[in-house]
C-alpha cells in the first residue's frame, strides 16, 4: 500500500469516472478491459501501472460492485485462473520490470491465457523431484521433459515452469524458474482424457524448446522458492469468492429435494441435512477468512479451506448422485471435448460427481495438505526425511 | 438490524479489541484460580460449585449481566462478549453456573414483563443471586410442543410447507412450556423436575408450570433439590421437588412464558457452541504438546502421520466451530428470526466436533488419558454432556429442517 493509496470512497467515485468515459453498453469489450486495465481498477492492490493503484485489496469488492451494477463486461475469470491466480502473484513477485510491462496486462485482460507446466509424471506430491532439465546455451536456455496433468495447455499462450538446471545439487536448490513460449516449435501438447469424459488437462512434451534468459523469473538456482509463492497463492484462490447460503454444490441437492418429493427417503434426509450444516459452517469458516483479510489478520485457517471445500463437494455430489435414483444411473455426454472453462458445479449431477475427485488431488493432495496443516499449522514435528542433503542424480526414483 | 433475508448476511465473526481484552482478563483469572487440579479436586468436594470463583467473575469483573441492559442493572454487553467466556469457562471446565444462570436464565427474564422479573434480573446480573431455568439440561429450545410459527425463518425459495405442521390447531396443552410436569394450584407449585443443571448453586428457580412461568426461592420449605450423579460433575445435576413451593408469576399467559422459555433455551444452545470451542481447542492443544514431547520408536509421537493427520483433522474442525460459533453469538446479538436458525446451526455442529477433541485427545495420550489423575477426562465429560444438553445435534438437525425448509420424507 502505498502512502497516496486511494480510499473506498475515492475508488468509487474512479469507478464511475471510468464508466462515464467508457459506458459499457457502446464499448468494446477488448477496449473495456484494456481502458480498465490501464485506469488501475483490474486489481486495486497492484502498482499503479500494472492494473493497479496500490489500494488494500480488500477494496477491489468496492470497484467490482460499481462495475457489475453497470453491467459491465468482466475478463471471464473461470478461463484464466491459472493466469491470474498463479502466474500474475508470481509474476508480480519474482518478475523484472520488462517481464511485469509484457505480461500483466494481457494475462488480465484474457488476450493470452497461461497454464502451469510443474507437474511431471514422476513428480507430483513431491514435485522438487522434478527431472525436466533446461540447459544453459547462450544467452537462452535449452529444456527437454515432460510435463503432466496440465489444464488448460492447449489454449495457453505462456506457461509457468520449473525445470532443473543442476542435478549435482540436492533437489529443492537445483530449480529454476521459467516463463515458457507455448507456441515454441518444441512445444508438442497432447490431450489427456479424464474420467469425466472430456480433457480438461494435457500432457506436455518438451523437446528442445528454447527459453531466453529474459523469460527467467527469479535467479538461477532459486526455482523452488518462487514455486512456493505459486502454490500458496494456487490454494488462497480457492478461499477467496464470497457465496450466499446455499450458494456452491449444495445449491442443485436442495432445490432437487425442495422440487421432487418423490426422491426424499429418510436415509438421504440425514445425510442432506448433515452436509447443508457442514456446507454452511464452511461458508461462515470462508467468510471469516475473508474477514480476517479486510481487517489485515490473515490468520492460517485458509491452509485448511481447500480440505474442506474438496471433501465437501465430492460427498454432496455423491448424495445428489444418489438422491436422483434412476436419474442418477444416467450421463450428460461422454463426448471427447477439451473446455474452455473449468467448473466445479456446471453440467449435470454426474459430472459434478466425477469432477469433483479431482479437488482433492489437484493443486496439492488432500493428503499432502494435512501434512502441511500439521507441521506448519499446529508445528507437529517433521518426519525423518531421506531425501534432504542428497544430491538430486543419487536419489531413486 | 441486518435482514436476515440477506443470504451473504454473517454478521461480524471477528472478535474485536474489547472482546480479546475481556478474554485476557479472564484467562488470567482462571489460570490463578481454576487449574486442572482444582478443578478435579472440586468435583469430589460436598460443594462442586467454585463460589469464590464465581464472585471473581460476577462481583469482581461484572460478567454476569453481559446480556443485561444498563438500565436494568447489568452491563449492557452482547452475546458476543458472553460467548468470549464461555469459550474461556470451557478452556477450563470451569465449575461455575455462567451457561445457567448469566445465560440461560438471564435470557428467560429478559423476555418476561412486570417488576417480578426486573427485580431478579438486576439480582442475576449482580452475581449475587444465581438463577437457574427449571427444566432438564437436555431439553432443546423447540422440545416443547409449542405451535411453531408458520414463517420460514429465512427465504430460501419456498415451496409449500409441511401442512400438518401449519395447520395443526393449538391446544392449551401445546402451549405449556416443554410439557412440564409441574402444576399450580392455588399460588404454590407442585411436581418433580429431573436432570436440572447447577439446581444446588441456585437461589430462585424458574419454573414453568401449567402453561405459566413462575419464580422460586430455593430456600423455604416446598422446595427439594437432589443431586443427581452426573457424568459431568463441573456441571452437576439434581432434581428440584416442589411441594407446595411459593411461587410468584413471571408469565401468565401461556404464549409469552413458553416464548420467554424458547428464548432462554435458545440463548443457551446458541452460546454453549462458545464453550465447546473453547473445550475443544483445549484438548487439541494440548494432545498436539504432549505428542511432541513424547518419544516412541526414537522419535516423538506426533511425527508419525498417522497422528498428524488426525489432529489437523480436529484443528480443521474447530476453525469451523469457531466459524459457526461466532455467527451464532452474533446472530444472537443482532435479534430477529435469524437466531433461530444460526443456533440450531451451530448445535447441528459443535457437539460432535467437541466430543471428538475429546475423544482423540484421550487416545492420543495413551494410557495417561486413561487416569483420573490426567483432566482430559473432565473434558470428555463435559463434552459428552454438552453434546446432549440443549438437545442433541440430530435433534437441532431436524429443527433446521424446519428452517431452511428441506422437509422430511412423508410417509406413503
Ligand atoms: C484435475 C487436475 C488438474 C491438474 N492441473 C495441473 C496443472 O495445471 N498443472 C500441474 O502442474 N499439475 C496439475 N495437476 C497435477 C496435480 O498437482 C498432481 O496430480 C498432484 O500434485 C498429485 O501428484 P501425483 O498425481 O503425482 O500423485 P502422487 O504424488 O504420486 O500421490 C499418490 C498418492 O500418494 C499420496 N501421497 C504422496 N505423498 C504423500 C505424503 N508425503 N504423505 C502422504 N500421502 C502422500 C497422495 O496424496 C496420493 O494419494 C492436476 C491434477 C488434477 C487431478
Amino acid at each position: 500500500m502505498t502512502p497516496t493509496a486511494p480510499d473506498a470512497a475515492e475508488l468509487r467515485r474512479r469507478t464511475q469516472e471510468f464508466l462515464a468515459a467508457h459506458p459499457p453498453a457502446t464499448t468494446g469489450r477488448a477496449d473495456f478491459l484494456g481502458a480498465r486495465f490501464d485506469a488501475g481498477l483490474a486489481w486495486v492492490h497492484y502498482p499503479e501501472g500494472l492494473g493497479g493503484l496500490g489500494a488494500p485489496r480488500s477494496l477491489q469488492a468496492v470497484v467490482d460492485d460499481e462495475l457489475q451494477a453497470a453491467g459491465a463486461p468482466d475478463n471471464d475469470p473461470r478461463r484464466i485462473g491459472i493466469g491470474l491466480g498463479m502466474a500474475a502473484p508470481t509474476i508480480l513477485q519474482f518478475g523484472t520490470d520488462e517481464q511485469k510491462r509484457r505480461f500483466l496486462k494481457p494475462l488480465w485482460v484474457g488476450e493470452e491465457v497461461w497454464c502451469q507446466l510443474f507437474s511431471e509424471p514422476g513428480a507430483g506430491s513431491d514435485l522438487a523431484a522434478l527431472g525436466t532439465r533446461a540447459v544453459r546455451d547462450g544467452d537462452g536456455w535449452v529444456v527437454n521433459g515432460q510435463k503432466v496433468w496440465t489444464s488448460s495447455a492447449h489454449l495457453a499462450r505462456w506457461a509457468i515452469l520449473i525445470a532443473r538446471t543442476d542435478p549435482d545439487l540436492p533437489k529443492h536448490r537445483g530449480i529454476t524458474y521459467f516463463v515458457c513460449d507455448m507456441t515454441d516449435p518444441g512445444v508438442e501438447v497432447r490431450p489427456l482424457r479424464q474420467i469425466t469424459g472430456e480433457a480438461e488437462f494435457n500432457e506436455v512434451f518438451l523437446t528442445d524448446v528454447r527459453v531466453p534468459d529474459a523469460h527467467r523469473l527469479g535467479e538461477v538456482g532459486d526455482g523452488w522458492r518462487v514455486a512456493q509463492t505459486t502454490l500458496m497463492n494456487e490454494r488462497v484462490a480457492i478461499g477467496g469468492l464470497r457465496l450466499p447460503r446455499e450458494g456452491g454444490m449444495i445449491e442443485p441437492v436442495a432445490r432437487a429435494w425442495r422440487e421432487r418429493p418423490e426422491l426424499r427417503t429418510h436415509d438421504l434426509h440425514q445425510r442432506l441435512l448433515t452436509l447443508w450444516v457442514e456446507a454452511e459452517v464452511a461458508r461462515l469458516t470462508g467468510e471469516r477468512l475473508r474477514q480476517q483479510l479486510v481487517a489485515g489478520q490473515p490468520g492460517p485457517e485458509g491452509s485448511g479451506m481447500k480440505l474442506t471445500f474438496a471433501r465437501l463437494n465430492q460427498e454432496i455430489s455423491g448424495l445428489e448422485v444418489e438422491l436422483l435414483g434412476e436419474e442418477g444411473l444416467l450421463y450428460d455426454d461422454w463426448t471427447l471435448r477439451r473446455p474452455e472453462h473449468v467448473d466445479f458445479t456446471g453440467r449435470e449431477a454426474g459430472y459434478r460427481y466425477l469432477r469433483a475427485k479431482g479437488n482433492s488431488i489437484e493443486g496439492g493432495t488432500s493428503e499432502v495438505l494435512l501434512n502441511i496443516v500439521a507441521e506448519r499449522v499446529l508445528g507437529l514435528p517433521p518426519e525423518p526425511r531421506t531425501d534432504k542433503d542428497v544430491a538430486w542424480k543419487d536419489l531413486s526414483r | 438490524m441486518n435482514a436476515p433475508s440477506d443470504l451473504l448476511y454473517t454478521g461480524d465473526l471477528l472478535y474485536t479489541e474489547d472482546e480479546e481484552a475481556l478474554r485476557a482478563a479472564v484467562r488470567g483469572l482462571l489460570a490463578d484460580r481454576c487449574d486442572a487440579a482444582a478443578v478435579l479436586a472440586r468435583t469430589e468436594s460436598p460443594q462442586p460449585h467454585d463460589r469464590e470463583l464465581w464472585k471473581a467473575l460476577t462481583e469482581g469483573m461484572g460478567l454476569a449481566g453481559l446480556l443485561v441492559p444498563e438500565g436494568r442493572g447489568g452491563q449492557g454487553a452482547t452475546h458476543r462478549e458472553a460467548a468470549v467466556i464461555l469459550e474461556e469457562l470451557g478452556r477450563a471446565v470451569a465449575p461455575v453456573p455462567y451457561v445457567t444462570s448469566a445465560v440461560v436464565a438471564t435470557e428467560t427474564l429478559l423476555a418476561c414483563a412486570g417488576d417480578t422479573a426486573a427485580e431478579l434480573l438486576a439480582a442475576l446480573a449482580s452475581g449475587r443471586t444465581i438463577g437457574v431455568l427449571a427444566v432438564g439440561l437436555a431439553t432443546a429450545p423447540d422440545a416443547a410442543p409449542v405451535h411453531r410459527r408458520a414463517e420460514a425463518a429465512h427465504d430460501v425459495p419456498a415451496c409449500p410447507r409441511d401442512e400438518a405442521a401449519r395447520d395443526a390447531p393449538v391446544s392449551p396443552r401445546d402451549e405449556a412450556p416443554h410439557g412440564n410436569p409441574v402444576r399450580h394450584e392455588g399460588g404454590a407449585l407442585h411436581g418433580t423436575v429431573t436432570g436440572v443443571a447447577d439446581a444446588e448453586a441456585a437461589d430462585v428457580l424458574l419454573v414453568p408450570a401449567d402453561g405459566g412461568l413462575y419464580a422460586v426461592e430455593a430456600a423455604q420449605d416446598g422446595v427439594t433439590v437432589t443431586p443427581q450423579t452426573s457424568l459431568d460433575r463441573t456441571r452437576p445435576l439434581a432434581a428440584v421437588t416442589l411441594r407446595g413451593a411459593v411461587a410468584r408469576p413471571l408469565a401468565e399467559d401461556a404464549g409469552a412464558a413458553a416464548a420467554a422459555v424458547r428464548s432462554g433455551l435458545r440463548s443457551g444452545a446458541g452460546l454453549l457452541t462458545s464453550e465447546q470451542l473453547g473445550l475443544a481447542e483445549w484438548c487439541l492443544a494440548e494432545t498436539v504438546r504432549y505428542t511432541t514431547e513424547r518419544h516412541q520408536f526414537n522419535r516423538p509421537v506426533g511425527s508419525f502421520q498417522a497422528l498428524k493427520h488426525r489432529l489437523a483433522r480436529l484443528w480443521l474442525d474447530v476453525v469451523h466451530t469457531r466459524a459457526a460459533a461466532r455467527h451464532a453469538a452474533a446472530a444472537l446479538a443482532a435479534g430477529g428470526d435469524e437466531p433461530d436458525l444460526a443456533a440450531a446451526l451451530a448445535q447441528a455442529y459443535a457437539g460432535p466436533v467437541a466430543v471428538r477433541a475429546a475423544e482423540e485427545a484421550l487416545q492420543l495420550h495413551g494410557g495417561i488419558g486413561m487416569t483420573w489423575e490426567h483432566p482430559v477426562h473432565l473434558y470428555l465429560k463435559r463434552a459428552k454432556a454438552d453434546a446432549i444438553a440443549f438437545g442433541t445435534a440430530g435433534r437441532h438437525r431436524e429443527a433446521l429442517a424446519a428452517f431452511v425448509d428441506l422437509p422430511a420424507p412423508v410417509a406413503p
